[in-house]
């Protein structure tokens, strides 16, 4: 019955299966949600979406899927509150905008016209409560208003149940290909952490022997466990200044995201590409600078290098000795970048700029070469990708 | 079948009611996500209380096993039996100590359980309990038994999403990700704990702590739990709600704000914004 809905959700990535849809339908049969689209709509997101980060995709193609479900009649607005709607556009519009307001008849005959889509629209009871402000082509969409702000009647509670909450994108924040927050990212991180026993058995396991020895009927029976360690170590390089300002917050929020998931966890600066110095305290850059080949020597192949920046700069930067905007380099950046991956087995690029951008800025088509394909963009799912490629 | 319903202590949206009304009618378990400080463990007591079953609790740990919530062979003490003499040593099921899951599958009448914080343990852990909790029977090898339910319990399993959950969990589960509540709801929430607090302090008091929230760069935003407890000591002080305008008070921090902020760099953070928004301000 609604399997266009389950094969739309998983063509949109949410990962729902004939189980949850299966669970819907008993749910629906249990009348778990009788006669009433809300409901409906509360239900199937319990059974079918199981991770916040997929609830922002489930509104959008729940939305498209049941397009014109309408809610009961007499719910839709009937009264504008005007007065409400001017105070609300004074405080959004510009005075240019408002300017463009007047020259367009004004602000009562926009009222007007407002007043008559929305008779209009409870007439026909098709898409009735679609709000004025996301219509494209209402000229209040195209007038500037915010389409949060103006959905009329959702903020008056007397509305609420006309508003369609999936249309009201709640979990946008939440959907992993937005901007990261401090704690999104320290789920993806955790990926990272491999709580694995590896190695050989060193422990004296002391339950188990214990157990072993009991069960034996008192004779010592000893039992031997690996050590239990955090075995990702990372190393974080991450590009300070310049280009990169824009960035910094997002990348202090992954640097302070990572520092408490792993035990060994290092971080050094550089500026634009790495070369033969990186430093610890971009504020203290000369006294904490360090070798890069001694950075190299201190941390062996096993650490997994992460290096954060966008990457974009002079091409020259990259492949010419004598590249650097800021000193003489003898060596090429990209000779540095070859040393540092082949150095590390494991190692990955994380770039703040959208994916879409990236085709634009040669250098980091350069880098992205120079790190064979390892580039992930700075967002929840592109992190994920990066750890599960450094946690293989 | 008994519904749930938001009661006077606890507002409940109708997205929540669906769900839990959901998972107590196909009997499956319902995971609870949502950022702490929202109700997520609360939740399960008001289930419990809504549908009049008794409630047990399975807190996790880091170093919970799955098989502490079945049972658990105490060898340690039919070794000293053994030692001692004791003629306990011979029957097995003398050694075996019930788990959370056992007490919740062999009630009387049926109950809710929790587990709390399923997140905190071991990577593995859902997956060791996922038949258990799919067929809601377990075998006690010991014993060579089969504790099987007598009423299917309604289990309410809350997560803070510090690992993921395995897929195949998911897939059993009812899910609800409880939102922050806006302005209003936080009213009604505040209103049923507070029935008589007076109108002018909650108004004042939402505002201060919904500025605090939106200060994008605090380590721990304060949730409804914190509002509230910070609520009961403005109430207990009697203190006046002039008293939390901050941006004339000689202080930037509004009074007690130890409820709310819980770590010394938002306190700092909080009291630089507030600095500095006077300064523009005056």
């Amino acid at each position: 019955m609604f399997a266009p809905f389950i094969l739309a959700l998983r063509a949109a990535g949410v990962p729902a299966s004939i189980t949850e849809y299966l669970a819907l339908l008993r749910a629906m049969k249990e009348g778990v949600a009788d006669f009433s689209v809300d409901d409906f709509y509360h239900l199937s997101r319990a059974a079918l979406v199981k991770d916040e980060r997929h609830l922002d995709r489930f509104d959008r193609v729940f939305g498209e899927i049941f397009k014109g479900l309408e809610a009961p009649e007499g719910e839709a607005p009937r009264e504008i509150p005007a007065e409400w709607l001017r105070r609300m556009a004074e405080k959004i519009l510009t005075p240019e905008e408002m300017a463009q307001v007047e020259a367009l008849g004004g602000f009562d005959t926009l009222m007007e016209t407002l007043r008559k889509r929305l008779a209009e629209q409870k007439g026909r009871h098709q898409g009735g409560s679609k709000w004025i402000g996301t219509a494209g082509t209402s000229p209040f969409g195209a007038h500037g208003y915010n389409p949060e702000g103006v959905r009329i009647g959702q903020d008056e509670s007397r509305h609420r149940r006309a508003v369609k909450v999936w249309d009201q994108r709640n979990f946008k924040d939440l959907d992993e290909d937005e901007a990261l927050s401090s704690r999104n990212m320290k789920v993806a991180l955790r990926r990272l952490r491999r709580f694995a026993r590896t190695g050989a058995a060193t422990e004296l396991d002391i339950p188990g022997t214990i157990g072993a020895t009991a069960r034996n009927g008192g004779s010592l029976d000893l039992h031997m466990v690996p050590e239990r360690h955090n075995a990702v170590k990372v190393l974080l390089l991450m590009d300070i200044g310049g280009s990169m300002d824009d960035h910094i917050r997002i990348c202090q929020e992954l640097f302070t995201a990572a520092r408490s998931e792993f035990k060994h966890l290092e971080f050094w600066y550089f500026h634009n590409c790495p070369y033969e110095r990186v430093w610890r305290t971009n504020r203290r850059r000369r006294e904490t600078e360090r070798p890069m080949m001694e950075v190299l020597r201190t941390y062996g192949p096993d650490w997994r290098l992460v290096f954060v920046g966008d990457a974009t700069m002079s091409p020259y930067e990259i492949i010419q000795p004598g590249g650097s905007v800021e000193h003489w380099n003898e060596e090429a950046g990209q000779v540095w970048m070859q040393r540092l991956t082949r150095h590390f087995r494991k190692s990955a690029w994380l770039n703040p700029v959208e994916p879409t951008h990236w085709r634009y800025t040669q250098s980091i088509g350069i880098l992205q070469r120079l790190m064979e394909n390892r580039m992930y963009p700075l967002t929840l799912a592109g992190l994920e990708t990066m750890a599960r490629e450094l946690a293989r | 079948m008994a519904q749930f319903k938001g009661t006077e202590r606890y507002v409940a949206s109708r997205e929540l009611e669906v769900a839990v009304n959901a998972a107590v009618a196909l009997q499956r378990p319902l995971l609870v996500k949502g950022e702490p400080g929202t109700g997520k463990t609360v939740l399960a007591h008001e289930i419990a209380q809504a549908l009049g079953y008794p409630l047990i609790e399975w807190h996790i740990k880091s170093t919970t096993k799955a098989q502490q919530g079945l049972y658990e062979y105490d060898a340690v003490s039919r070794l000293r039996d053994g030692q001692l003499g004791d003629p306990r040593v011979h029957d097995i099921a003398n050694y075996i100590v019930r788990g959370k899951l056992w007490d919740a599958f062999e009630a009387e009448a049926p109950v809710v359980l929790l587990i709390d914080e399923i997140d905190k343990a071991d990577i593995e852990f859902p997956n060791d309990l996922l038949l258990e909790l799919d067929r809601m029977q377990f075998f006690v090898y010991e014993t060579r038994k089969t504790v099987q339910a007598r009423h299917r319990p309604v289990v309410i399993i809350t997560s803070n999403n510090e690992k993921e959950l395995p897929d195949a969990f998911l897939r059993r589960c009812f899910f609800h990700y409880i939102r922050f509540p806006d302005r209003e709801t936080m009213e009604m929430i505040v209103r049923s704990h507070f029935p008589d607090i007076r109108r002018d302090l909650l108004r004042e008091a939402l505002n201060v702590f919904f500025e605090i929230r939106e200060v994008g760069e605090l380590k721990k935003k304060p949730a409804t739990s914190e509002l509230l407890d910070w609520l009961k000591l403005l109430t207990i002080e009697d203190m006046p709600p002039e008293a939390l305008r901050s941006s004339d008070a000689k202080t930037a921090l509004p009074p007690l704000y130890g409820a709310m902020l819980k770590n010394e760099q938002d306190v700092h953070l909080f009291e630089r914004l507030a600095f500095l928004a006077r300064r523009r301000g005056g």
